[in-house]
């Protein structure tokens, strides 16, 4: 049984994820789409914060929240008049899309719904890790570690460092 | 009532759906990022749901999704910087009126 806070939290989470995600890909401003966006992004940490991985909650903040959103809103504000509307979409390219996208949700939810063994699992345990022993994780090399992952992550930025760079120059 | 795994794999399904639907709708170049945004997290949050509900003293979900994080971070900002550039010379982000590339 979860205490009433964290039900309510619950709820908190699920309206605003689907609100704003549906509210996302809807408006035909493009500043406030980056905006719903940012929400969406807020709201996810939240749900990461609600199942104790407080470390990723707060990497989701900082990476997401603080880093890609103010890339979309520079963007934008480079590349569009503000205050103006997008085109209308035609009618058949909008029925497309939004069959495909029920199409796909009504097959993975017939799925989930009548398939899936192990859906009504609850939370157990605590499931934090401390920042010591993620530490140890990312930095070891036996079974359970992350070092190469890690270590090519890190070249990967680099090349995009270094591509930003390249296409970003004046010639 | 309680919190089981299907209740948080649903919003998680819901806003794939909403990025499908902006992908193939949208013609801007940036509102298709925002799209593609919506999907990767939505798959970020579905990692971390089944790492923490069917194996929670192991942290191999939580990982994964920190290094999608990183990738996704990587991916928009040279994509961002590619659209920039493309607005630069054509003077448009829609990629409908984007074609000197076709022949």
């Amino acid at each position: 049984m979860e205490s009433v806070g964290n039900i309510l939290m619950y709820f908190v989470i699920v309206i605003s994820i689907i609100v704003f995600s549906v509210l996302t890909v809807t408006t035909r401003k493009m500043l406030r789409s980056a905006t719903y966006l940012l929400f969406v992004l807020f709201a996810t940490a939240l749900l990461y914060f609600q199942l104790d991985y407080q470390f990723l909650g707060t990497v989701q903040i900082a990476v997401y929240a603080g880093g890609i959103v103010v890339l979309f809103v520079f963007s934008i504000l480079l590349t569009h008049k503000p205050g103006k509307d997008a085109a209308a979409l035609d009618v058949h390219r909008r029925w497309l899309g939004l069959s495909a996208a029920l199409l796909g949700v009504a097959a993975c939810g017939y799925a989930l719904f009548s398939y899936c063994a192990f859906c009504g699992k609850e939370l157990t345990g605590d499931g934090s890790i401390t920042i010591e022993r993620l530490g140890h994780f990312l930095l070891s090399t036996d079974k359970y570690g992350y070092l190469l992952p890690f270590e090519a992550i890190s070249v990967l930025l680099l090349a995009c460092i270094i591509g930003g760079v390249v296409i970003a120059r004046r010639r | 009532m309680n919190l089981t795994l299907l209740m948080y794999l649903i919003p998680s399904l819901i806003m794939f759906g909403c990025g499908v639907y902006g992908f193939l709708t949208r013609k801007n170049m940036i509102a298709i990022m925002i799209s593609l945004e919506l999907m990767l997290n939505s798959v970020d949050i579905n990692f971390v749901v089944f790492n923490r509900f069917l194996f929670p003293g192991h942290f191999e979900g939580m990982f994964f999704t920190l290094f999608a994080i990183a990738l996704a971070a990587a991916e928009t900002a040279l994509a961002l910087a590619i659209i920039i550039n493309v607005f630069r010379i054509a003077r448009k982000v829609d990629i409908n009126e984007i074609n000197k590339l076709k022949f």
